[in-house]
């Protein structure tokens, strides 16, 4: 790569960063993700691990039940574990499940949707097919069957939300790449006797890769939202607690009939600043990458 | 809109009809091998019961075998017994379908109007506050876990102000019959319609929000303006028509997500629909009843997708005429 190439990638970045910090929503977005991510890698500074173990929570020094105090500042589960030490742990499932299955889809779909576009013909019939049927499966009901037919483990859950999550991905870039192989310039790359190979990684695939970026960005808020609802449904990793294993936790345990609000209000409101942090971002990322969609972009599920 | 047309939504739709219901067997037949044994752990059966249970589960024969047997179930909507109550799974499924229909068919309509009446007004009067303020509801109503909203409304209706039942569908000790029963379910209902109806609206205010604004760029709604109509005539007659198209489409799609839309709030409010029922199937695992309510549900969303295709180019002579 040359170094011309190179200084007009990084003049390019630098003015994609300063339309970026012109979207208060996605700088918002930033800083509370941010102070998630900080969360989830120093948990270990702000939070202690034995405190997640039942057995190691005294009796004596935890009360069960116990509301906020000086002492829990977020109170005490039915078995006397403090709430804050949870949520702290939490946030490394929630981001690592949320991320982790969000590769996987991007993988897939971005590889199922360039192959569709850039081959064409009966490669771009199966898959499109192939892509389609995912489409229509529920994906709820898809990822509890999967999740109950494999087992609860945290590498299931990330293989389910993964597999369940690519469509969405490959529809869109598979589109992309069709409007890219029109563009004059990649016409006239074929003309000058450039090789599939080239046209792929010097036109194709760099061309998609922004909107490869942004649909990431997006598709993050789902699968935490799916590694919530799937823990809720006790399909979680029983070795681990996540936000969702939280709310089942406290959900079973009665925690609604006795009021104990501190155990499940906040890993609600953790799972929403989350994701609403992640939409905030992809939104402004959609925004800096393809400005005609700044006024209509809308998310999608 | 030409016969070829439909021929090939249909087809297409059968196509993937026939996916799912594949799909579906291999998802349960080569993962877990022998549901006898697992069902049955610890229990000593007697060979002939083993293979009584065998057939009656159809899991004899080579997997070619099994699975022509399993065609021939499923066309006949048998999807065998359910592990947990050893009723037929489908008379399961019929109990429970009402309610979900009733709770979710009732959400996603108030959602949808609510939802579509959000859309117009933040996109008619984009950048404004009003915009703004119904944007960000929008948003944060979508980033709600539906469940932990349902938690929350139920501590605060329920438990602390006692307005509604904690949960299921009608209260055992009231004996009454007719309007007062009646009466009796839709005060059950109150709390998780309220919940669904917030955490659906968002994504169909959104949706409204986006068409509206791309439509309000449209040669048509400036004449429409210089022929003097006023704003509200030019938003209605001209500009909401035409942005409902596209979320027309939405509509119909979202319909075939009503009978598995509500798993995890009818499990907090203990509404006895499919949503619950799939729960409870869960803890078995119930795996028959877990592959009824599977086929079940994708085959809604099928069909209320071709119900889109369909309607669509009925909707918009544009598409129809391409």
């Amino acid at each position: 790569m040359s170094t011309i190439a190179w200084s007009r990638r990084r003049r390019a970045l630098g003015r994609s960063w300063a339309d970026y910090r012109r979207d208060r929503e996605g700088v918002i977005g930033l800083v509370i993700l941010a102070l998630f991510v900080g969360m989830a890698v120093f948990a270990s500074l702000i939070a202690d691990p034995e405190d997640l173990k039942a057995i190691t929570a005294d009796a004596e020094d935890y009360p069960r039940w116990a509301p906020p105090s000086e002492f829990a500042p977020l109170g005490t589960d039915s078995l006397g574990r403090p709430v804050w030490d949870q949520l702290v742990y939490g946030a490394q499932v929630s981001l690592l499940v949320g991320i982790a299955a969000t590769l996987i889809a991007i993988v897939i779909g971005t590889v199922v949707g360039v192959a569709a576009g850039f081959f064409g013909g009966w490669i771009d019939a199966v898959l499109s097919r192939l892509t389609e049927w995912f489409l229509v499966i529920p994906f709820l009901p898809l990822a509890i069957v999967l999740a109950a037919v494999l087992g609860p483990s945290l590498k299931n859950i990330i293989f389910v939300i993964g597999i369940t999550s690519w469509p969405v991905t490959a529809r869109l870039i598979r589109a992309q790449v069709l409007t890219i192989k029109q563009r004059l310039y990649v016409e006239r790359s074929r003309a000058l006797g450039a090789s599939s190979r080239h046209v792929m990684s010097r036109h194709v695939l760099p061309n998609v890769m922004p909107l490869v970026i942004a649909n990431a960005t997006l598709t993050v808020p789902v699968a935490i939202l799916s590694e919530t609802a799937l823990a809720f449904l006790g399909l979680g990793d029983p070795t681990r607690v996540s936000w969702g294993s939280m709310l089942e936790d406290s959900f079973s345990a009665g925690a609604l009939g006795r009021e104990a609000w501190w155990w499940y209000l906040p890993p609600g409101l953790c799972v929403i600043g989350v994701v609403l942090a992640f939409t905030l971002i992809g939104r402004a990322l959609e925004g800096v990458l393809d400005p005609r969609l700044r006024d209509t972009r809308a998310v999608g599920r | 809109m030409t016969a070829r047309f439909v021929v090939g939504k249909v087809l297409g739709a059968l196509g993937t009809l026939v996916f799912v219901v594949v799909f579906n067997f291999f998802l349960f037949r080569v993962v877990e091998s022998n549901p006898v044994a697992t069902l049955y752990r610890g229990r000593n059966l007697t060979d002939t019961q083993r293979e009584e249970l065998t057939r009656q589960f159809g899991l004899e024969g080579s997997k070619l075998e099994q699975f022509w047997h399993y065609l021939e179930q499923t066309a006949q909507l048998n999807f065998g017994r359910s592990y947990a109550t050893n009723q037929p799974v489908i008379d399961e499924i019929w109990a429970a379908a009402p309610q979900t229909i009733a709770l979710v068919g009732t959400a996603t309509v108030l959602s949808m109007v609510i939802g579509i009446l959000m859309g117009i007004s933040a996109g008619w009067r984009r950048g404004t506050n009003q915009d703004r303020v119904l944007t960000s509801t929008s948003i944060v109503t979508w980033s709600t876990p539906e469940f932990w909203l349902g938690m929350i409304l139920l501590t605060f209706f329920a438990v602390r102000l006692g307005l509604f039942p904690t949960g299921g569908i009608s209260d055992p000790s009231a004996s009454a019959s007719g309007l007062g029963h009646l009466l009796d379910q839709i005060h059950h209902m109150v709390l998780p319609c309220l919940t669904l109806t917030i955490a659906y609206l968002g994504e169909y205010a959104l949706i409204m929000r986006s068409s509206v604004i791309d439509v309000s760029r449209e040669d048509y709604l400036t004449l429409a303006r210089a022929k003097g109509l006023r704003d509200s005539q030019v938003r209605d007659r001209h500009a909401v028509r035409n942005a409902l198209l596209p979320s027309t489409a939405l509509i119909a799609i979202s319909f075939g997500f009503v009978l598995s839309g509500a798993i995890t709030v009818e499990t907090v409010f203990s509404w006895p629909g499919l949503g619950l029922l799939t729960y409870e199937s869960l803890r078995g695992p119930d795996l028959p009843m877990l592959q009824g309510l599977f086929l079940l549900f994708s085959l809604a969303v099928i069909v209320f997708n071709l119900a889109a295709d369909l309607l669509y180019p009925y909707l918009d002579p544009r598409v129809r005429h391409q």
